[in-house]
Formats: structure tokens, C-alpha cells, sequence
């Protein structure tokens, strides 16, 4: 079979009429038309390759990015920023010399195809890309969004997704602190698979994606190149250039941890002997995308031979190796006489690293195969000078008969019997029950730093073993919410993780995010995005906590049914002195349950809604972000100080879930008061935003009381710890071992 | 005086550090090995700590026992050092056969993290002089492949000899036969176990208990006092 000759840059000039594949590589044809303008001729087939995976949706953020400026625009004043967004992930200053990055993304789509690997290469992609900044990994955290519990495709996905992040972080030796787990139907073609890591370094040893400095040498290193996760290339390869390749790539890549946490060693031990300028991971578009990027955000051009690059399959194609998107590679810029150290520290982990180019004081991209070009960009043209879409958005027409469609007006339990069932059913409902069975599947203790760790309202994280300092991180976002009201509903998102943050005692610094959406050709889903992303910027400004950088996921759609909005917001806080953190258990009898923050009636998008009457409408709560702040600042003093012993917000579910989960953490039960003011129903499931339940030593009541009142947050006493059981007076008592039954039970029965 | 315990990193380990702290808390001086070299560097006592080396693709710690450093381990745990094998570490010792039997995958196929409840069968061994014989403790467990397996006989002649260092409580988390959690050679010196007493040393960190540190105690003790 003869080959078709090399499409070299010199051969794209001769031959400008050859057709190419740009539609089947998803180019739009105004698209490919700005390339042909970029270059002044048809581009290589090379070249090609990187424009379409660069400007695709998920590397140039084409339909998102004129919302997305708000989040810059908006930016609160934050001493705390070291690094904001744009790079591989934002970096805060948190004290005593240190700073932590954080980041969460999506793997949504190859985890559908592929629960295990899907997920598994998820947890892999977000690690590099916190160790690109320099820092060491301390945690992950992992929110998932799946389809109906009871539903067959779930159990093939949920399990799947679960033994994958497992399998891959526990091999990492990075403990799984936080995440949540939601069931909903929407999700059901389109389960949300978001992964979150967080890193620790010194302020000196932030590292940045950039190649400066002609001569310096580019260095490949981790894994071999092979033909998995590269669907677009395959087109390419198979249909124009070259019909005697096999055709189908596999499109999802295949994850190796072990070979992960070599290239976490070996990095940071290149790192702590300062022998990189630049480094990248090799994500999404793989070289095409780390070349290009190192090269347009560093100072000069870079000359790039790609048959120095290491290959698992020795019949992959220049356009194949530039887009492949096979696993644990990364890609460091260093300096010529740094070049045999970074070898010998690779060679020491037994990782292959191979010098692949080199900085040159031009500003191409140049790429050499058999000794020919068959790239010649400006690497900005591929990297940041991707299309830009203002994409037509509208508020749906449905969105005003699903607001009037009032939760508050579904029929109330009637009689004590009704309440207490509808407890029980809440509380073993699939959103509210315990999760043990899918996080005991995850490593929470290793490196030996874990203070608290999922169903802790935040994972936390020491950091320093003399000072105590600590980080801590919550994940939330509530789609039915954002449903009913997308720009209400990312704030909600954004006051509860920061609120979850807070009820731990640490205080809220900065956000990360994943905006999860269906597809932006939509106008009602790019309404609903252009909304999220308003709420939320507006809401990290009031707030105070800047916006670090984080990803969007967009198409999560089969055909017309698009996901609920789901923009899953990150908070990073930090706590002095982890000794003083608040656990969610209940510690000790007799102490007092106090409710903070006002109680209204809220039940549009409520946990209630959903389980008793499997309704989905009305408004979602209200937002006081104001009131989130006194709340934290109380929370983070009452900790601080030792007024409290135990703290839990209150989101979905209402008290009851908050004070159920803290009785059964605790092993303490709790007698509850229906304060004045307020019905038992209303007390029990309204999810009134801004409020969290704490519990009081007695000895601590008369001061905390008082700054309470000082600070004028609504404290009202509600109850005691005591028992085993938790009652509601004068209406119902359920014991600690019928709860836990209900409580706990129900993952297991419908995943074993 | 105090003693100097090593601690060997292969690639794929991952409780090295959290071990060496361990180590350091109880008053002990820790001592990184590295697994491509023989030298013990004239350590007291040696670790192999929990992680998946090498990757644990084929069978877990039947590569690590080929390892450099295990020839000089294997020889001188022979001679009496005392070694202490944490999850991966005592499935490297049952592949460097200096303990009886083997692991498997878990009965129920997945991985398990958990707060995990046992008893100490033998407080005599050089790991745990420093616990009551009977004690019941509270130690993390964090494994995918173990669940302990031997022959009805090597069962039995560890029953019979006191083998049986720890046992799980209330809940075999792996299906382990005879809920065997840990086991020592028929010398006391060489000690491997499941859970994670490196993940039980500090209160606040982890469970909040410090059940494990009488481990790095025990040893401390056992060579300080020779």
C-alpha cells in the first residue's frame, strides 16, 4: 500500500486546492477560512489537526468566554491571589510562606462511554495540572452528578465512575476528601463527572506554563505517546492521508496511576532542585495543545522535532502524535546545562524523558517530521486566538410556568404520622442517604494529614505540622435550583460551599468552578449559562473570594433534553490552627442546639419537593449574601474561640437532614423544639439559605448568645443533644437505629 | 540512645512519609531506604510501608520482592532485624515467603478505607510489646487486595504457635480467613498486618485515635532495651 506523500508546509503552499477533512475534525467553514487567512495559504494537515483541537469548544471556550470575562471584570479586591486565571490553575497565598492551588474540572462525556477509564483519567488530568504550578497534591474531591438511583444505566455507570476514581487516586496516594454524589433523571444520558485537586507549595516555587529563552531545551517526559483519545485524528489520518491505517481509534484515553505518581515524584523533584523554567502537562489536544501553549505565553518561538518523541505505536502519524491524548505526560522547558540533572532525576523514577525541541528566539512553532516542516504557526494563532461566539440566548418560554409552578402550595403532611414518615423517607431518600458505600471506596487517610474528610460539611487538610495551619474545600451545586432560576441557583451554589467551608471553622478564600451545561446552540441553555455565570461572578464580588480559574463543560444534552444547569462551585479556605476545626457529629449530651439565620417558607426545588411529590418548580431560596457573611464570620469566631462543638449547614433536606446526620456521626440523639414563630413542617424541611445548626456547651451559651446579638445574626435555641433517638416534641421520636437503617442502607441496596 | 528505623520507598509507594512520621513521634529516628539500593545503611529495624509498588499490576508485592533491597531485607529478617510489613508491606513479605500465606482480592471486589476494629492476639512480638495482650483497638484499613488466605494447616499451626497478632473485630472487612488481620514469622521479629498504624499516631489527623502509635513504640522500646 503506498503511502501519500508527507503534506509538508512547503507542499500546502503548492497545493492550495487539496481538499481537507476540516468539517469531520468539527471546523466550522468560516473557521477553517480564518486559518487559511492566518497562514496566508491552506494549512498542513498537521496544522490542521492542532487548529481543531485548540479551537474546539473544550480548549478555546469559544461559546463561553465573553461570559466567562465577568469573572476578571468582576474580580473582588483579594490580597490572597497570587496567580488568577488563565493558567493551569489559580494560586492563593494562605500564610506562613505557603500557597495552595486548586482547580476543578469535567470529565464528563468519556465517563459516560467509559465509567472507569472515564473517571479515572479525569482524577489523572486535574492532578498535572496542579502539579504544573509547582505544587505538590494534597487531596482530591470528587462531585458527581448521576441519573435516576433506580435506574439500570446507573448501576453501570455509578459503580463504574466510583471504582475508577478510586482506583486511580488511591493509587496516587491522594486522599479523597469531599465531593458529593446527586441522583437526578436529567442526568441520566449525560451523568456529570467533575474532579477536583488541590496542591501545597512555597510562594517561591510557583511554576507557570511559559517557554523562555532561546536554546532552552524542550523535555518530554511520563508515559509513551500511543493512538488512544484522539477521535478527531483518526478522521484525519484514516480518511485523507492515509487508507491503510487502522480507523478507529479508541477515543477514550486509558489511565496508568502508577506511572502518574512516578511523574508526580519526579517533577517535584526537578522542581526542588530549580531546574525548570516552564512546565505543562499534556491534557485535552496533547502536544498540539502543551506546544502551543507553552510557546505563545513564553517569550520566543519553539522548534519541535516530532520523531524524538517517545511512541508506544510505532504507525502513528505526525497529525496522530500531535493530538493524542494518551496519559501521565508532561512537557518542561530547561535550560541546556540543566538538561542531564532533569534526565537523571527521570531516570531515577525510571520515567522515559526525551529532549524534543527547543526554544528558539523567533516567534513560530515550528514542527519537524523526517526531517521536514509540516508545522509553521504563530503558536498564538492556535492557542488564544480561537474563534469567539456571542451565541444567540433567550429566556425559555417555559421558564415562567415552571417558576408559577409554587412548591410551597404541594400538600403538607397533615397529621404527626405523616411528618415523621416523610422524615424517614427524606432521610433514606438516594440525594440525602449516606454515601459510605461509594466514599469508603476512596483512600481518605494517606499522607497522614486528613482532619476531616467527607460527610464533613468541608475536607480539610493540614499543612503544617508545627503551626497546625490548614486548607479546607467544599463542592456544591444544586441544579434543581439552578433550574427554577440559574442565576439565583449558582449562588446558591457558590453561599453554600462557602458556608460549607465556614461551619468548619475555616475561612472562605477563593473559588474554583465547573460550569456544567447543555448545548450553548441553544439559546435556553446559553440563557441559563449567561445567568450562572452573572450570579456567580456578582456573588464571588460581594463576597469578597475571587474566581481562580476553573472549566466548563458544555453539550451535556441528548438531543433535546438538555441537563439541569449545574455550575458546581469550589471554595478554598484556610484555618490557622486545624485543632480548632468543627466536626459536623454531635460530641457531647446536654449540649444546646442553636439555629442560625431566619427560617422562611422555601420549599421551590427542595429535597422535600423532590421525594414526597417528585415536583420540580416555584422559586428557589432566596440569596442574602451579606447574611453568608456574618454566618461564616460567626461560624469561623465560635470555633476559633471554642463557643461551638459541632456544626452543620443546612442546605437540601433542610434541619432534620443537618440534625439527622449530625446524631448519627455522633452516635447522640437530639430533642428538638419547634421554635415560636414557625409550624413543625416548616421547621423540619425548608431550605432556607444562610443558616447552619450548632451545637452550644452550656458553659458557652451567655457568650455565644451575646455575639450573636452583638453581630445580629438570629440565634434561636431549638434543642439539646441527648439521647438516642432524635425527637421532635410533642410530635414524633425515631430512634438512632431506625434512622441509621433508613439513613444508610439504601446505596448499598441499590448499587450492590 | 534512640533507634534508627528504615523505611523503604519503591516507586508506587505511598505511606513512606506518613510512616517515617510515625516513626518520628514515637521517638525513633527514621531513616528513608531506597528500593534500588542493598545498603540498609545500618538501620535498627525496617518498614515496608503500605502504596502499590511497582504499580501492583501483576499480583501485589510480587515484583517489590525482587527489588534490590529486599535481597539484604529477606537475608538479615532472616538473622533476626525486625521487619514490620503495613498492607502492602505485608503482602511483599508473604511474596518474599518471610510469612505464611497470601492475599487476595477482596471478597466483596471493591476497595474498602474504613475505621477498623481489632484485637491484639499477641503483645510479645517486636511490633507490639508495648499493647495488652487482648486489647481491642481502632485502626484505619485501606486495601484492595486483602484478604488473607493460607491452607487449613499453616492456619492452624499459627493458631497453635501464637502467630496470629491481630484479628478484625465486628466486621471482616475482606473476607480473610479466620478474620485474620496480621501474623509474625515463628521468631516474633517479622510482623505483617493489613491496617495502618502510620494513619493512627496523631489525635485530629485521620480516626482521631492514636491506637497505632504503640507499634513505633514497641519497637523503640524492644531496641533501646537490648
Amino acid at each position: 500500500m503506498s503511502r501519500t506523500p508527507l503534506d509538508t508546509v512547503e507542499h500546502a503552499a503548492a497545493t492550495p486546492d487539496v481538499e481537507l477533512p476540516w468539517a469531520e475534525l468539527g471546523l466550522k467553514k468560516d473557521e477553517y477560512e480564518r486559518v487559511v487567512e492566518i497562514l496566508g495559504r491552506r494549512p498542513t494537515g498537521a496544522e490542521l489537526a492542532m487548529y481543531s483541537v485548540m479551537w474546539s469548544e473544550h480548549c478555546s471556550y469559544k461559546s463561553s468566554k465573553v461570559h466567562l470575562r465577568q469573572f476578571g471584570e468582576k474580580a473582588p479586591e483579594s490580597d490572597a491571589l497570587l496567580v488568577g486565571i488563565g493558567e493551569n490553575a489559580g494560586v492563593v497565598d494562605v500564610g506562613q510562606g505557603y500557597a495552595v492551588t486548586f482547580k476543578v474540572e469535567s470529565h464528563n462525556h468519556p465517563s459516560y462511554v467509559e465509567p472507569y477509564q472515564g473517571a479515572a483519567t479525569g482524577v489523572g488530568g486535574i492532578v498535572r495540572d496542579i502539579i504544573a504550578m509547582g505544587a505538590r497534591p494534597v487531596a482530591v474531591v470528587d462531585p458527581l452528578r448521576m441519573g435516576a438511583a433506580d435506574h439500570p444505566d446507573t448501576k453501570r455507570v455509578l459503580p463504574g465512575v466510583v471504582a475508577g476514581i478510586g482506583g486511580y487516586g488511591n493509587c496516587l496516594g491522594l486522599p479523597n476528601i469531599g465531593g458529593e454524589v446527586v441522583f437526578d433523571p436529567c442526568y441520566q444520558g449525560n451523568p456529570l463527572v467533575n474532579a477536583g485537586c488541590i496542591g501545597v507549595m512555597r510562594h517561591e516555587d510557583i511554576h507557570l506554563a511559559k517557554a523562555s529563552g532561546a536554546g532552552n531545551k524542550v523535555i518530554m517526559y511520563g508515559a509513551r505517546t500511543g493512538g488512544d483519545g484522539i477521535g478527531g485524528a483518526s478522521i484525519l489520518a484514516s480518511e485523507t492521508f492515509d487508507d491503510a491505517k487502522p480507523s478507529k481509534r479508541p477515543a477514550v484515553q486509558v489511565g496508568d496511576p502508577f506511572q502518574e505518581k512516578l511523574l508526580i515524584e519526579c517533577t517535584l523533584e526537578a522542581f526542588k532542585e530549580k531546574l525548570v523554567v516552564g512546565i505543562q502537562d499534556l491534557g485535552a489536544a496533547g502536544i498540539s495543545c502543551a506546544t502551543s501553549e507553552l510557546a505563545s505565553n513564553g517569550s520566543g518561538g519553539m522548534r519541535v522535532i516530532l520523531d524524538d518523541v517517545p511512541l508506544r505505536d510505532s504507525t502513528l502519524s505526525p497529525e496522530e502524535i500531535l493530538m493524542s491524548e494518551s496519559q501521565e505526560r508532561m512537557c518542561a522547558v530547561v535550560e541546556p546545562e540543566k538538561v542531564d540533572r532533569f534526565l537523571e532525576i527521570c531516570e531515577k523514577w525510571d520515567v522515559i524523558a526525551t529532549v524534543i525541541g527547543e526554544v528558539t528566539d523567533g516567534d513560530r512553532l515550528e514542527i519537524f517530521w523526517h526531517g521536514e516542516k509540516i508545522v509553521d504557526v504563530d503558536p498564538r494563532t492556535v492557542a488564544h486566538e480561537g474563534p469567539t461566539y456571542e451565541r444567540p440566548y433567550a429566556r425559555p418560554s417555559w421558564q415562567d410556568e415552571l417558576q408559577a409552578d409554587d412548591a410551597n402550595k404541594l400538600p403538607r403532611p397533615a397529621t404527626s404520622e405523616e411528618l415523621k414518615d416523610q422524615v424517614l423517607k427524606l432521610v433514606a431518600s438516594p440525594n440525602q442517604a449516606s454515601k459510605k458505600w461509594i466514599t469508603s471506596q476512596y483512600d481518605h487517610f494517606v499522607q497522614g494529614n486528613t482532619v476531616l474528610a467527607q460527610p464533613e460539611d468541608s475536607g480539610m487538610i493540614r499543612i503544617d505540622e508545627e503551626t497546625g495551619l490548614g486548607v479546607a474545600i467544599a463542592t456544591d451545586g444544586n441544579g434543581r435550583y439552578a433550574k427554577l432560576d440559574p442565576y439565583t441557583g449558582a449562588q446558591l451554589a457558590l453561599a453554600e460551599a462557602y458556608r460549607n467551608v465556614a461551619t468548619t471553622g475555616a475561612k472562605p478564600l477563593a473559588v474554583s468552578d465547573c460550569l456544567n451545561f447543555g448545548s450553548p446552540e441553544d439559546p435556553a441553555v446559553m440563557w441559563q449559562f449567561a445567568e450562572a455565570v452573572r450570579g456567580l461572578a456578582d456573588g464571588c464580588q460581594q463576597l469578597g473570594t475571587p474566581v481562580t480559574g476553573g472549566n466548563v463543560s458544555l453539550y451535556n444534552q441528548t438531543g433535546e433534553a438538555a441537563i439541569h444547569p449545574t455550575p458546581v462551585v469550589a471554595v478554598l479556605g484556610v484555618i490557622d490552627d486545624v485543632a480548632r476545626r468543627t466536626p459536623v457529629a454531635f460530641q457531647e449530651e446536654g449540649q444546646l442546639l442553636y439555629l442560625l439565620g431566619d427560617t422562611r417558607e422555601e420549599f421551590g426545588g427542595s429535597a422535600w419537593s423532590q421525594v414526597i411529590h417528585d415536583h420540580l418548580g416555584g422559586l428557589p431560596p432566596q440569596v442574602d449574601l451579606e447574611r453568608e457573611r456574618l454566618l461564616a464570620e460567626i461560624l469561623i469566631a465560635a470555633s476559633r474561640d471554642g463557643m461551638i462543638d459541632s456544626a452543620h449547614d443546612l442546605s437540601d433536606g433542610g434541619l432534620i437532614q443537618a440534625v439527622v446526620e449530625s446524631a448519627l456521626l455522633g452516635n447522640k440523639g437530639a430533642r428538638l423544639i419547634v421554635p415560636d414563630g414557625l409550624d413543625a413542617f416548616t421547621f423540619l424541611f425548608s431550605e432556607s439559605a444562610g443558616r447552619a445548626i450548632v451545637a452550644v456547651p452550656r458553659s458557652e451559651e451567655v457568650r455565644f448568645n451575646d455575639m450573636c446579638g452583638a453581630r445580629g445574626l438570629p440565634a434561636t435555641r431549638v434543642g439539646v443533644v441527648d439521647g438516642d433517638s432524635v425527637e421532635l416534641q410533642g410530635e414524633f421520636e425515631l430512634s438512632l437505629e431506625e434512622l441509621r437503617t433508613a439513613h444508610e442502607e439504601t446505596i448499598p441496596a441499590l448499587l450492590k | 540512645m534512640t533507634a534508627r528505623i528504615g523505611v523503604v520507598t519503591f516507586p508506587g509507594s505511598l505511606d513512606d512519609r506518613d510512616t517515617q512520621r510515625a516513626i518520628r513521634l514515637a521517638g525513633a529516628e527514621p531513616v528513608a531506604l531506597w528500593h534500588k539500593d542493598k545498603n540498609l545503611h545500618q538501620v535498627d529495624a525496617v518498614v515496608l510501608p503500605g502504596g502499590f509498588s511497582y504499580g501492583d499490576y501483576l499480583r501485589a508485592g510480587a515484583i517489590s520482592r525482587f527489588s534490590p533491597v529486599m535481597e539484604t531485607v529477606i537475608e538479615q529478617a532472616k538473622a533476626g532485624l525486625p521487619v514490620l510489613g503495613i498492607c502492602n508491606g505485608f503482602q511483599i513479605l508473604t511474596e518474599a515467603h518471610l510469612l505464611p500465606g497470601g492475599m487476595l482480592g477482596n471478597d466483596h471486589l471493591h476497595f474498602i478505607c474504613r475505621d477498623q476494629k481489632l484485637r491484639v492476639e499477641n503483645a510479645d512480638t517486636a511490633w507490639t510489646v508495648d499493647y495488652e495482650q487482648g486489647q481491642e483497638i481502632h485502626i484505619p484499613l485501606k486495601n484492595m487486595d486483602g484478604r488473607y488466605v493460607a491452607d487449613e494447616r499453616t492456619l492452624d499451626m499459627l493458631e497453635a504457635e501464637g502467630r496470629v497478632v491481630f484479628r478484625y473485630l465486628d466486621f471482616n472487612p475482606n473476607g480473610s480467613l479466620r478474620d485474620i488481620a496480621g501474623i509474625t514469622n515463628e521468631a516474633g521479629n517479622v510482623v505483617g498486618l493489613m491496617p495502618h498504624p502510620e494513619h493512627a499516631v496523631e489525635p485530629l489527623i485521620g480516626t482521631g485515635r492514636t491506637d497505632g502509635l504503640p507499634f513505633f513504640t514497641s519497637i523503640l522500646k524492644k531496641l533501646v532495651n537490648a
